[in-house]
């Protein structure tokens, strides 16, 4: 088991005071809360901080672990020293209002494992039959799989409370059927798929939000897809036909002469098809791409091009 | 590990009942009632009977809750919060976009 350094994790010296610790946890909470934060591992340091200020916050518990000794580094393999807590009562059993499921083992064996149920839970007293958790977890989605339909396969980790309110959790194998037409931040609902009721209960549902998978060629907007599309500077200026790759395969795409870096060209009805809505279009978004000038032959063609097309894209800048 | 057979046709852009949210939420009525009077959810309907929750309400109740709880503000600063947060998603979006259209150098 690593030792975990509170005062580390909540940035604040190990005299700082009550008002410090507050002040640093509402700070690091707005930081990382997972509902705030865009930052990778915010639901990881969040839950750290959770942790830590839990032992904080609360005179007694900090006490005692202030009373582990002030030489120990955050990993480190701990051992409680025996009778470390003699003198010290937990009220509450050691848990007080915080979400306990995510909780590291440091923790649980410094103050014990208190409540069966986390707090806020739809649990409801302890006798007679209660429906199961509601589960929320979001679903990642191909493009392609977004564009025809799939049914694809979902793996969960449930987390579970046994008999003795002990949790552990379990992967759960699903098939979720992804109807055509989906897109980001739609959200499902698998009636019964959530948890188990206790003394005969209903399941809990399954929630789940769609995320579209970042594609390696397009962009998705909503229902509409959008391609970066390099042309040539000929191609810009003469205008033409270039294929271009669409989610239902390639298609035609007239330029026309004198087409601009940035242009959005509109491929109607070629995004996603959404159910009872006009389908989402595609945009090509073209960028000119000029030619490297690495050989005689090629500079010379650039160099006949500055002789012969008076051209000045600066003439706005005085320049 | 046996993969499970889905038991039910999964339901999209389902819809929630007061009841069925404030179960969903593992909360009152009364704390959804407040959520409504502060603009955060938008039932469609119009008797507190007929109200009918969209499902992106239930994630928007859900974060409320877990911003009044984890912050220590109140549903007016949660009802902000959660505004600024939509907000800041959408323009972290189009950032994203305009950087992977236009300030895409790949083929240059």
């Amino acid at each position: 088991m690593d030792y975990k350094d509170y005062y580390a994790a909540m940035g604040v010296a190990r005299d700082a005071t009550q008002d410090d610790i507050k002040r640093a946890y509402r700070k690091l909470a707005r930081k990382y809360h997972p509902d705030v934060s865009k930052e990778r591992d915010a639901e990881r340091r969040f839950k750290e901080l959770g942790e830590a200020y839990e032992v904080l916050k609360d005179p007694e518990k900090r006490a005692a672990y202030d009373q582990l000794g002030k030489d120990w580094r955050a990993g480190q393999e701990f051992r409680p020293p025996p009778g470390w807590d003699a003198g010290f009562e937990f009220s509450g059993g050691g848990y007080t209002d915080a979400d306990h499921g995510g909780f590291s083992d440091f923790f649980e064996t410094l103050f014990g494992r208190g409540g069966h149920f986390r707090a806020g839970g739809p649990f409801r007293a302890s006798y007679g039959a209660a429906r199961g958790e509601d589960h929320h977890s979001r679903i990642e989605v191909g493009l392609e799989d977004a564009f025809r339909g799939a049914t694809l396969g979902l793996q969960l980790r449930i987390p579970e409370y046994d008999a003795q309110g002990r949790l552990s959790s379990k992967l759960r194998n699903l098939q979720v059927k992804i109807p055509r037409g989906v897109t980001s931040g739609k959200r499902i609902r698998l009636a019964g798929q959530g948890g188990v009721g206790i003394s005969g209960g209903s399941p809990g549902d399954l929630f789940l939000e769609v995320h579209i998978k970042p594609h390696t060629l397009y962009q998705v907007d909503g229902k509409d897809v959008l391609l970066p599309l390099p042309i040539t500077p000929w191609e810009a200026a003469l205008g033409g036909k270039v294929k271009v790759p669409t989610l239902a395969g390639q298609v035609d795409l007239a330029i026309s002469p004198g087409a601009r870096s940035g242009q959005k060209l509109r491929l109607k009805g070629r995004g996603l098809p959404v159910p009872g809505e006009n389908p989402g279009d595609q945009y090509a978004v073209l960028q000119i791409v000029t030619p490297p000038a690495d050989s005689a032959a090629k500079k010379g063609l650039y160099e006949k091009m500055a002789r012969e097309l008076p051209f000045n894209p600066r003439a706005h800048l005085g320049g | 590990m046996a993969v499970e057979k889905p038991g039910e046709q999964p339901e999209f852009e389902y819809r929630l009942s007061l009841a069925e949210i404030s179960r969903c939420c593992g909360v009152t009525a009364e704390r959804i009632l407040i959520m409504v009077s502060e603009g955060i959810l938008t039932p469609s309907g119009t008797t507190q009977r007929e109200w009918r929750f969209a499902s992106s309400d239930l994630a928007r109740a859900r974060s409320a809750l877990r911003l009044e709880q984890d912050l220590g503000i109140n549903p007016a600063g949660a009802a902000l919060a959660i505004d600024l947060i939509d907000e800041m998603q959408q323009l972290r979006h189009r950032v994203h976009l305009l950087e992977a259209l236009f300030l895409n150098d790949r083929h240059a």
